[in-house]
């Protein structure tokens, strides 16, 4: 049961991770042990932060005392509360204006040290902005983002993995939906070797709404997860889930988790979550588990949607048809169900950045 | 000129009972600037005959042959077909999510070409025929087939056999499913590629409505995987009146 689960900031209050655990068991738990039980460097300063106006967005780095900290959420396994135990500094992201504002915060020279990090993310009421989390080069991460809207608040979040080889990084994201405020939410794994972000949002709120989006392509060996809960929690509130995938080579593994509750205090509520997994190639696995918990019987909607499958060869025969050689047609095809969520976004710049990054994945396979 | 040659053709399918024989000796030749109108009731074999050609895996070819201008189209992959002159328009074209039409004609242009179509006269070709098949502007940026009704997805095969200029073109039961207007648009659209190219055209359908708006030249009655009956336009008229019914054996008649 979702509803139930143990949360705490304190690592010790947690058991010994055996692995068996709901949050732990398709993770490959001994190759993030570091951030399950090790001790992480609390220094995360080698960040950028650059926005693109100033006077509408303040970056800051506030102490771990601060105020601030801890409104959006609570870890509800290890290594999250073992990032939240661990940090000194959080990353503190404040948007205020009501003209669109864009930040982009970089992550690129982390190194292979097992690090702590914190971030807080604030929309105050009815601003509108884009944060983009782009993180690349070494890493060996626990960390935990707090995402808070305020009323009527317009929030993108798009946390982009493309870290090198050999990196680890767990993250949870937790989100707290101000009444008729808008978070969108986008997971963009494509590089590292374990990458499992777990992103919640709390719709506690009248009239808040979530689209939670994620997309992700997984090579031989590689693990990406992303364990998603939706916690409708006042009336009227809205979600939308739609999670895809790509997976090539050996050993190659996705997991999506989509848990959906639905309280008794979220009447009207109107909910929808998909995953979408395209196996490319034998050998890969890709675990796809909706979950809905619903408590109150006055809902508007709930609906959920799970597809793992083969390429489709009648799709590479229509477009072979058309002269199209096969590895150009499967190019396409991957392109296309994978871009279905890249166009969501709504920052040109940042999609057109993501298609090209998709596309190296491709070439990648097609060269191999 | 060109010549599209079926000789002897034998293919089979495998299904969940074992191996189905579907095609049991189809000879068939076509010249470029012909039409030829594949007839038949259903289950006879119409429909195989054109994947058959096009390369589609699930058909299994015994023997025979199938050359394009001496090339063996048999020993290549379905990319190569479509590349040597070979175009098949689908009775159920698939959709491709995220792929808009757009890229996809171009993407297509330049595989069967060889090089990237001028860009200029090239969106100014591809704004004309959408035109002349009565295609909103809006339609390019939509993704392949998804979402299109029967009707648009019939003239969007119309749109790319315009665009893409082959030199043999089989139409399987393009009709179907057209009501008399959208018919009538997706004929003009083929006789304008004949008129545009004189490619060669091969039309297989059930019904002989699509006839009246495009007029073949030769007539074959496919009944149980080979041709029973050839003839001209007149051999159109007399299925018209008499259906299929003095072709089948009586075991089959339903």
């Amino acid at each position: 049961m979702r509803s139930a689960r143990f949360a705490s900031f304190d690592v010790t209050d947690f058991e010994t991770v055996t692995g068996h655990e709901a949050e732990w068991k398709h993770t490959p738990v001994a190759r993030v042990q570091p951030l399950i039980d090790g001790t992480l460097d609390p220094d995360i300063r080698p960040v950028t932060a650059t926005a693109s106006s100033d006077d509408s967005v303040t970056v800051e780095w506030i102490d771990r005392n601060d105020s601030r900290i801890g409104s959006a959420g609570k870890p509800e396994e290890r290594a999250s509360a073992n990032a939240w135990s661990a940090f000194e500094s959080a990353l503190m992201v404040t948007i205020t204006g009501e003209q669109p504002s864009e930040i982009s915060v970089t992550r690129s020279a982390l190194g292979t040290g097992a690090r702590a990090a914190h971030t807080v993310i604030h929309a105050t009421h009815h601003s509108v902005g884009t944060v983009v989390l782009q993180n690349s080069g070494d890493a060996l991460l626990s960390e935990n983002v707090e995402i808070i809207l305020d009323e009527g608040a317009h929030l993108t979040v798009v946390t982009v993995q493309q870290w090198n080889a050999s990196a680890v990084h767990l993250a949870s994201h937790f989100s707290e939906i101000g009444r008729d405020a808008r978070l969108k939410h986008v997971v963009v794994s494509l590089g590292g070797s374990v990458v499992r972000v777990n992103p919640s949002a709390h719709l506690s709120r009248e009239g808040g709404e979530v689209e939670l989006y994620g997309v992700y392509f997984a090579d031989t060996g590689q693990h990406l997860e992303q364990q998603v809960f939706v916690n409708h929690d006042a009336p009227n509130t809205k979600s939308r889930v739609s999670y895809k995938g790509a997976l090539q080579g050996v050993g190659a593994h996705t997991v999506w988790v989509g848990d959906v509750l639905i309280r008794p205090t979220a009447s009207g509520t109107d909910s929808y979550e998909q995953n979408r997994n395209l196996l490319l190639t034998d050998g890969a696995r890709a675990d796809s588990i909706p979950n809905l918990e619903i408590e109150t019987g006055e809902i508007a909607g709930a609906g959920h949607a799970s597809a793992s499958g083969r390429f489709d060869d009648e799709q590479l025969f229509y477009l072979q048809a058309r002269g199209i050689g096969e590895d150009e047609a499967r190019r396409l095809v991957v392109r296309g169900f994978l871009s279905e969520i890249v166009q969501k976004i709504g920052s040109p710049a940042l999609e057109e950045r993501l298609q090209n990054a998709i596309e190296a994945e491709l070439a990648l396979s097609t060269a191999s | 000129m060109s010549v599209l040659e079926v000789i002897d053709l034998h293919v089979s399918v495998e299904t969940e009972q074992g191996t189905k024989q579907i095609l049991n000796g189809v000879d068939l030749i076509v010249n470029e600037g012909e039409i030829h109108a594949i007839m038949g009731p259903n289950g006879s074999g119409k429909s195989t005959l054109a994947y058959t050609i096009a390369g589609h895996p699930k058909y299994h070819v015994e023997s025979g042959s199938v050359t394009l201008d001496g090339q063996d189209l048999l020993a290549m992959p379905v990319d190569a077909r479509a590349r040597a002159g070979l175009f098949l328009a689908m009775q159920y074209p698939v959709e491709i999510p995220g792929v808009a039409v757009t890229n996809f004609l171009r993407t297509a242009k330049t595989a069967i070409d060889g090089a990237q179509p001028p860009i200029r006269t090239w969106t100014k070709e591809v704004t004309e025929a959408m035109k002349n098949l009565r295609m909103d502007a809006s339609f390019k940026d939509r993704n392949v087939n998804e979402g299109f009704s029967g009707g648009e997805k019939k003239r969007h095969e119309i749109l790319q056999l315009e665009l893409l200029k082959p030199k043999f073109a089989i139409l399987d039961e393009t009709d179907s499913g057209l009501d008399v207007d959208a018919l009538k648009i997706v004929s003009e659209g083929v006789n304008r590629a004949k008129e545009n190219t004189g490619l060669g055209l091969l039309l297989i359908t059930h019904y002989t409505r699509i006839l009246r708006y495009i007029t073949p030249d030769y007539v074959h009655v496919f009944v149980d995987g080979r041709v029973a009956e050839e003839g001209g336009a007149e051999l159109a008229d007399r299925l018209e009146n008499e259906g299929y019914d003095r072709f089948l054996a009586p075991a089959s008649l339903g």
